[in-house]
C-alpha cells in the first residue's frame, strides 16, 4: 500500500485548560483522504484537542505541523487559511443569517479549490429552496449539514468535526457521516471527535482512544477488538492498577 | 409657529440625533462597545472641520470630505491600538477605557481652544430654507436627515451585500465562530469603529454648522444618541433611525406648546419606552 501524503501532524502536544492539564503528550497524523477518530467519555480531552488544533487554545507544549508547515503559534483565522476547517460542538451557525449567509462566510478566506455555493448544495439538496431562510429556523440535523458546508466552503486540507452526533437522531447522523466519502474525495483530511464509539469505528480509518488527556488505545478499527476499546474508553484497566 | 411645523422641525431634528446615534448603534451591535466618548469624538471632528477652514484654503465641504476621511483612519486605530486591548478584559474595561477617552477628549479640546462657544460657518447656507407657507424647512435640517438617511441605508447595504459586512454580523452572533471561518476579529471590528467614527464625525460637523459648540457639548448629544439607540431597539440601525426621529418629534412637539419641557419631553419619552417596551420599538434581529 502507497503511503498518502500527510496532512496534519501533532506531535507531543499539552493543552492547559486554566490548571487543569487536559491533553497531555499527544501525537496522531491525519493523511490525505483519511478519517481518524478520537474517542472518549465525557472530560477525556476530545473537544480540547480540536480546539487547540482550530487556534482557539493555545498549545502549551508540542507542535501541531499543516502539509508540513509549523502553525502551533498562529491564530486561528490565518490556520483557517491555511486550510484548517472547524465543524464546532454543537453546530453554532450565525443565527441572524441566512442559510446562504452562513455558508458565505466559510468561502471569508477565498481558498481555491472545488468547494462552492454549487458544490455544497449539490451535498445536500434541500438547501438550495431554504437558502434564504434564517439558519435559527432549520432543525438540528439541518443545522448540522450547513455547518458542515460551512466548512467545506474555506476549501479546508484538513476538516475538525466536533461530536457531529450531538443531540442529533441516529438516522440524521447517518446520513450526516453518508456525506463524509465524497468530502474526502475532494482530497481533503477528516480528523473528528465522537462519544459514539461504534460510529467512530464503523466508519474511520484510524481511531484514538482518550482517557483523561492521554492516549490509552490507538489502531486502524479491523485490529481493535470491542472489549480493548471499553476497556480503553471507561479506563477499567487504570482503575485496577490506581 | 403651528403644531404642523413643530412635527417638521421635529423630524428634521430627528435625522440629526439618528446620524449621532448610528455608530453607536454599530459600534454596540457589532462589539458590545458602549462607547461614552461617541458625543466627543463627534465634538472633536467639528473642531478639526474648524480648524481646516480658518487655516487652509479648503471650502466647509472639503473640510467635512477630509474631517471624515479622517476620522474613518482614526477609527480604524483607536479600535486595533485601545479598544481591542480592552475588549478581552471584559465588558465593564472597555465602559471605563471610553470613559476615560472621553473625559481626556474634552480637557484637550479645552487646553487647545478654550471653553468659548464656536460654531461652524457655512455663509447664507445656515440660514437659507424652503418655506412651504408657515413651514420653513432648513437646509442644514434636510443636510441632516439625508445624510442620516444616507448613512443607515448605507450601512444597511454594507452589513447585508459585502463579506467584511456579513462577517460584522456573524461576528456579532458568535464572536469565535467568526474566527473560526477564517475572520480576523481584529480587522472587522476595527472597519466596524472605522464607519461608526465617519458617521459621527458627520453629526458633529452638522450639529456645529446649526448651532454653537464648544469642548463639552458631547456629553449632551451622547445623552440623546443613547435614548435613540434605546428607544428604536438596541442592535437594530433603523431601530436607531425610528428612535432619533422619536426623540425629535418628542421634543420639538412638547416644545411647541411650552419650550422649557422640550428636553425633559425626550428624556420621557426615554423612561416610558425603558418601563413599557424596554426591547425598543424594533427588537434586534437575530434569533
Amino acid at each position: 500500500m502507497n503511503s498518502p501524503q500527510t496532512c496534519l501532524e501533532i506531535r507531543g502536544l499539552d493543552v492547559h485548560h486554566g490548571q487543569l492539564r487536559a491533553v497531555t503528550d499527544l501525537s496522531l497524523t491525519v493523511a490525505e483522504r483519511q478519517v481518524v477518530a478520537v474517542i472518549g467519555a465525557n472530560g477525556a480531552g476530545k473537544s480540547t484537542l480540536l480546539r487547540c488544533v482550530a487556534g482557539i487554545l493555545p498549545a502549551s507544549r508540542g507542535e501541531i505541523l499543516l502539509d508540513g508547515v509549523d502553525v502551533t503559534r498562529l491564530p486561528t483565522h490565518r490556520r483557517v487559511a491555511l486550510g484548517i476547517a472547524s465543524v464546532p460542538e454543537g453546530r453554532r451557525l450565525f443565527g441572524s443569517l441566512t442559510v446562504e449567509e452562513n455558508l458565505r462566510t466559510g468561502a471569508y478566506r477565498h481558498r481555491a479549490g472545488p468547494w462552492d455555493l454549487a458544490a455544497v448544495t449539490e451535498l445536500f439538496p434541500w438547501m438550495a429552496d431554504r437558502r434564504r431562510q434564517r439558519s435559527s429556523q432549520l432543525s438540528g440535523g439541518e443545522q448540522q449539514a450547513v455547518a458542515i458546508c460551512r466548512a467545506l466552503m474555506s476549501n479546508p486540507r484538513v476538516l475538525l468535526l466536533d461530536e457531529l452526533s450531538l443531540g442529533l437522531a441516529p438516522v440524521v447522523v447517518t446520513r450526516m457521516y453518508e456525506a463524509l466519502p465524497r468530502i474526502l474525495e475532494s482530497g481533503c483530511a477528516v480528523l473528528l471527535v465522537e462519544q459514539d464509539v461504534s460510529k467512530a469505528l464503523a466508519m474511520t480509518d484510524q481511531v484514538h482512544c482518550l482517557l483523561e488527556g492521554r492516549t490509552v488505545l490507538s489502531g486502524a478499527p479491523a485490529d481493535l477488538d470491542r472489549k480493548s476499546v471499553e476497556a480503553a474508553y471507561f479506563g477499567i484497566d487504570r482503575r485496577e492498577a490506581g | 409657529m403651528g403644531l404642523l411645523n413643530a412635527v417638521v422641525q421635529g423630524v428634521l431634528l430627528g435625522g440629526l440625533y439618528a446620524l449621532y446615534a448610528a455608530g453607536l448603534s454599530l459600534m454596540f451591535g457589532v462589539m458590545r462597545i458602549v462607547n461614552l466618548a461617541h458625543g466627543d469624538l463627534g465634538v472633536v471632528a467639528a473642531y478639526v472641520a474648524l480648524v481646516l477652514v480658518t487655516h487652509t484654503f479648503l471650502p466647509v465641504w472639503a473640510a467635512v470630505v477630509v474631517t471624515v476621511l479622517l476620522s474613518a483612519v482614526a477609527g480604524y486605530l483607536l479600535q486595533r491600538l485601545l479598544l481591542q486591548r480592552s475588549l478581552s478584559s471584559g465588558p465593564l474595561a472597555t465602559l471605563l477605557v471610553t470613559f476615560g477617552l472621553s473625559v481626556i477628549l474634552q480637557n484637550v479640546l479645552q487646553e487647545l481652544f478654550s471653553a468659548d462657544t464656536r460654531s461652524l460657518d457655512t455663509g447664507t447656507f445656515a440660514t437659507a430654507a424652503i418655506h412651504l407657507g408657515e413651514i420653513s424647512v432648513s437646509y442644514l435640517g434636510l443636510l441632516g436627515l439625508g445624510l442620516a438617511l444616507a448613512t443607515i441605508v448605507g450601512v444597511q447595504l454594507y452589513l447585508s451585500r459585502t463579506a467584511t459586512g456579513r462577517m460584522m454580523r456573524a461576528a456579532s452572533d458568535d464572536p469565535e465562530v467568526a474566527t473560526l471561518v477564517g475572520a480576523d476579529a481584529r480587522h472587522v471590528y476595527a472597519v466596524a469603529t472605522s464607519i461608526a467614527l465617519a458617521s459621527v464625525a458627520l453629526a458633529g460637523m452638522v450639529f456645529a454648522m446649526r448651532s454653537s459648540f464648544s469642548p463639552t457639548i458631547g456629553s449632551m448629544s451622547l445623552i440623546f444618541a443613547f435614548e435613540a439607540v434605546v428607544i428604536g431597539g438596541l442592535g437594530s440601525l433603523w431601530g436607531t433611525l425610528l428612535g432619533g426621529l422619536g426623540l425629535g418629534l418628542a421634543q420639538s412637539i412638547v416644545g411647541y406648546y411650552d419650550p422649557a419641557d422640550s428636553i425633559l419631553a425626550g428624556h420621557l419619552l426615554f423612561l416610558a419606552v425603558l418601563a413599557l417596551r424596554p426591547q425598543g420599538i424594533l427588537a434586534a434581529r437575530g434569533t
